[in-house]
């Protein structure tokens, strides 16, 4: 009903809806699907039509003097300006109407603190700008990007329904356990938020932060970063796909499964051709976000890889800089954050691809030794 | 009496102003220096609106299209800090130099030479910040509550100027409030006591102790950014040893206070308004000076509730709530006092009625707003999403700026001479009315449906409201360049207006000829 309100408002108002298919016209918040989301929802509720009606009072107050103690309907001042026992008693009332809010925010906000007794942790670490998920107990964690493409963002290709709310690994969660978030961050401080569950908890560096959620129903939840966190701050999409349990473990039992077999692959002798091609791959996820796909960067912030001292001169350096990051600079150490295959393959891809052609290749085994040595 | 001051001044006509640059180079009067703050403040104004232009064009369609995204955090960092510091803080001071001495019945500001120096900083800060523009690597992109690590570790080489420029503004902010309090303590005339004190006064004596109170809590957060930055040390790099969280404790200790600085000298010109335009004295003048307080009080133990994600243990958490709602008791009794000074008065609706009437009903809609954030569990969904941008510009546009466009239309024809252009004020008002509406509103509705705030690109969910918000953000900001026509025309001719134009206002300024008199109150008056 409202919503059909809200749409024929806006028709009458004559406004575009060019993009009517797509648009939403969402007044309020949802309740979500977990206990504490809910619980927001309703204090929020709460408050809000308190705040209407203490509103309506007031300005009903107001409009009736606007209305009809008008000096152009020749009205005469009255003289009163002060009444001691009215000034006290509106001071009195609001402030027993707070103590009443107070009461079950105060329930609400401890219960939001409760991360004892959980299922699962799984540690959250956020990064410019991506997010990395690591279940602590089942020894496996990966990266989540955003995976809108460029051509969506610069208006090329038309943008999906999911546009921006997109990622490539989604953190998968079971439903009905009770799971322990421990937020963090690598860089700067970004927050953690997925409105359906009700949870925001901001991600700083040296510190872990603690909150838990227990999701009632399977779904995609989608949020985003909430603290401003640099250029792509807007493009830091949090993705939640909650499965059963059944559904949870196999995919967890694959999860490690893979992380074992990555593990593998740094022994393995790679060939030029497939590191450039895992290369490519793994620049345009980890890197091209700055430094473009294309290598022409984004200067002078993001140096060009494109014929740049660093991608064409000594490797050591090359490496040096990947690994280890450039201190007082937006480049990040990707030693912590790579596997070394894909340290391996993003090095050598860089020293070949777009005309540089240095021939240089640079194995993960190698990688490992260089991290070992340090 | 308005007798008193006529022919003195004609008598004494040698000491008028100085002629050409050298006027205003060198001004010590309170009127010359009080006009140059306030047409600052308006080109600031324009400027930083500019910049919110650029923002709400980028937001009118998803998809990047006018700026990247790198471009568009400068834009908000910028526009914040210079309707901050630029705009809304220089026209409140401006305000105060034009009205206080004419109000308390003193000839000048008490310390006319470092008011000189407080307000020629201004114009050299921000040039400083806003060079940073052209400057290679960009401009300021952290937002304006620059938080380490971003800014310190992470931010462009210009963060340097921009601290600079931020320790010359709140040297000029504190010297304007070592001024006001200077004035106001010693330049009043005799029988003004405290309690028989306008309310915008009492407002500007109170902000006056908040600014010399935080401004050095803003200079001390930004010179242990500059260590980080320049001398190795860690105050905000955990890394070595520091803390991130302590930059925005310090940074809100001065932030909270800072936003009741935008707001308490609008409180005292609204409580001066309404009862000129009700024709009725202003109703519980005590509980409103009292609320003032109560509210200066209250702002310095309330900061945390900007940081209630950061993770504070629950003890804190609870505190920072229970303090926080605890505000809404002091504004209340403002809000029902202004209604009890309209209810069975005498109004009419004059532009300087119709902004301060706008100003009550907006701004308790920011208040209640603000009193839904401050209930913790449910800030968690608010907190860094466009419903607090809603709030703050609730809180801030008609607040703080509708208050000081009603100032100026209630004062200018004691500055000018002249009467402004009513027809085309009241379309001012309704063009800004409903411009602002148009263009905040809705974002409360983004926020509640996710979507975060500075962000240059968003979900296809937020797109019709979006562009709804950017129609009434242009209007909003045409609308302003009316503004600027309406002064000019008043200053340059126009009816002349008598000593006391509003029937119903009450005061000192209105004893004095309009335009008020180069000197005024060389003798001072007798107040009963």
């Amino acid at each position: 009903m409202r919503t059909m309100a809200m749409r024929a408002g806006a028709l009458v108002a004559g406004l575009p809806l060019s993009q009517a298919a797509l648009a939403d016209w969402t007044v309020n918040m949802t309740p979500g699907v977990t206990n504490v989301s809910r619980d927001i929802y309703s204090l929020h509720m709460t408050i809000l039509w308190i705040c209407v009606v203490i509103g309506v009072v007031v300005f009903g107050v107001m409009f009736w003097s606007i209305l009809a103690h008008r000096k152009s309907k020749g009205y005469k001042p009255a003289n009163f300006h002060e009444h001691t026992w009215v000034e006290i008693l509106w001071t009195i009332i609001p402030f027993a109407i707070l103590v009443a809010m107070a009461i079950p925010a105060t329930a609400t906000l401890l219960d939001m603190y409760d991360t004892t007794e959980a299922d699962y942790d799984v540690r959250i670490t956020g990064y410019q700008w991506k997010w990395r998920y690591d279940f602590e107990d089942q020894d496996f964690g990966y990266f989540s990007n955003l995976s809108t493409p460029k051509d969506e963002i610069y208006n090329r290709l038309d943008k999906n329904d999911n546009y921006l709310l997109e990622v490539d690994n989604p953190l998968v969660l079971p439903v009905g356990k009770k799971v322990r978030f421990l937020v963090t961050a690598n860089d700067v401080i970004h927050s953690w938020w997925v409105p359906a569950l009700g949870v925001k908890k901001d991600a700083i560096p040296g510190f872990i932060n603690e909150t838990w959620a227990t999701i009632e129903e399977p779904g995609i939840y989608r949020g985003q970063c909430t603290e401003l966190c640099g250029k792509d701050h807007g493009f830091m999409p949090v993705v939640v796909k909650a499965v059963p349990q059944e559904e949870f473990d196999a995919w967890a039992q694959e999860q490690i499964a893979m992380a074992e077999k990555e593990r593998q692959l740094t022994s393995k002798d790679w060939s030029m051709d497939e590191l450039m091609e895992r290369g490519e791959q793994a620049y345009n996820t980890n890197c091209a976000a700055c430094h473009q796909a294309d290598g022409s960067g984004a200067p002078p912030t993001f140096p060009a890889m494109k014929g740049s001292a660093i991608t064409t001169g000594d490797m050591q350096a090359h490496l040096d800089v990947v690994v280890n990051g450039v201190s007082g600079t937006a480049m990040q150490a990707f030693g912590e954050q790579l596997s070394e295959v894909d340290l391996a393959a993003i090095i050598t891809y860089e020293r070949n691809a777009w005309g540089n052609d240095t021939g240089d290749m640079v194995t993960p085994k190698e990688i490992l030794d260089y991290k070992n040595a340090q | 009496m308005s007798a008193v001051i006529d022919t003195h001044d004609t008598e004494h006509a040698h000491h008028g102003p100085a002629k050409g640059i050298q006027r205003w180079l060198f001004a010590t009067n309170h009127k010359d220096i009080g006009t140059m703050y306030l047409v600052f403040s308006f080109t600031m104004f324009l400027l930083g609106g500019a910049m919110a232009m650029v923002i709400r064009s980028e937001l009118f369609q998803p998809g990047l299209q006018i700026v990247e995204p790198e471009f568009f955090n400068q834009m908000t960092t910028m526009h914040g800090l210079i309707m901050v510091f630029g705009a809304v803080m220089p026209a409140f001071v401006g305000l105060a130099n034009w009205m206080v001495p004419l109000m308390i019945g003193a000839p000048d500001m008490a310390l006319p030479r470092m008011n000189n120096w407080s307000f020629w900083i201004l114009p050299a800060a921000f040039a400083l910040l806003v060079s940073t523009l052209f400057m290679e690597g960009g401009a300021p992109n952290f937002g304006w509550t620059f938080y380490a690590p971003l800014s310190t570790t992470y931010g462009p080489p210009s963060t340097t100027f921009f601290i600079f420029a931020i320790h010359m503004m709140g040297i000029s902010s504190i010297m304007g409030a070592i001024n006001v309090i200077a004035t106001i303590l010693n330049l009043r005339a005799p029988g003004m006591t405290f309690m028989k004190m306008p309310l915008f006064v009492w407002t500007w004596l109170i902000t006056a102790f908040l600014l010399i109170a935080v401004m050095p809590v803003l200079a001390g957060v930004v010179t242990m950014m500059l260590m980080d930055i320049h001398f190795g040390t860690s105050f905000f790099d955990a890394g070595g040893g520091g803390d991130p969280v302590l930059f925005q404790h310090v940074f809100w200790f001065f932030g909270h206070p800072e936003v009741y600085i935008m707001i308490l000298p609008a409180f005292g010109a609204v409580s001066e308004i309404i009862p000129a335009f009700s024709r009725k004295r202003l109703f519980g003048y005590a509980s409103m000076v009292y609320a003032v307080g109560a509210i200066a009080l209250l702002s310095f133990v309330v900061w945390a509730h900007h940081m209630f994600t950061v993770g504070m243990p629950v003890a804190g958490q609870l505190f920072f709530m229970y303090c926080t709602m605890l505000i809404a008791v002091p504004t209340g009794v403002k809000v029902f006092n202004w209604v009890a000074t309209m209810f069975r008065g005498s109004l009419s609706f004059e532009a300087p009625m119709l902004f301060a009437v706008a100003f009550v009903i907006l701004f308790t809609i920011g208040g209640f707003s603000g009193l839904m954030l401050a209930i913790a569990p449910a800030d968690f969904q608010y907190h860094d999403t466009y419903f607090v941008v809603a709030h703050f510009h609730y809180v801030l546009v008609p607040g703080a700026i509708f208050g000081i466009f009603a100032s100026a239309y209630y004062w200018l024809p004691k500055w000018s001479g002249h009467m402004y252009d009513e027809t085309l004020a009241k379309t001012h008002f309704w063009m800004s009315f409903i411009g602002m509406n148009l263009a905040f509103f809705p974002m409360h509705f983004l926020g509640l449906a996710g979507m975060p705030r500075r962000i240059p690109d968003y979900a296809l969910q937020f797109a019709d409201f979006n562009m709804i918000s950017s129609i009434g953000a242009f209007l909003f900001g045409a609308t302003q360049l009316l503004f600027v026509y309406i002064v000019i025309k008043c200053v340059l001719g126009g009816e002349k207006a008598p000593a006391k134009p509003w029937d119903g206002a009450e005061g000192l300024e209105w004893t004095v000829p309009s335009p008020a008199p180069f000197h005024t109150f060389s003798t001072p008056p007798e107040v009963k």
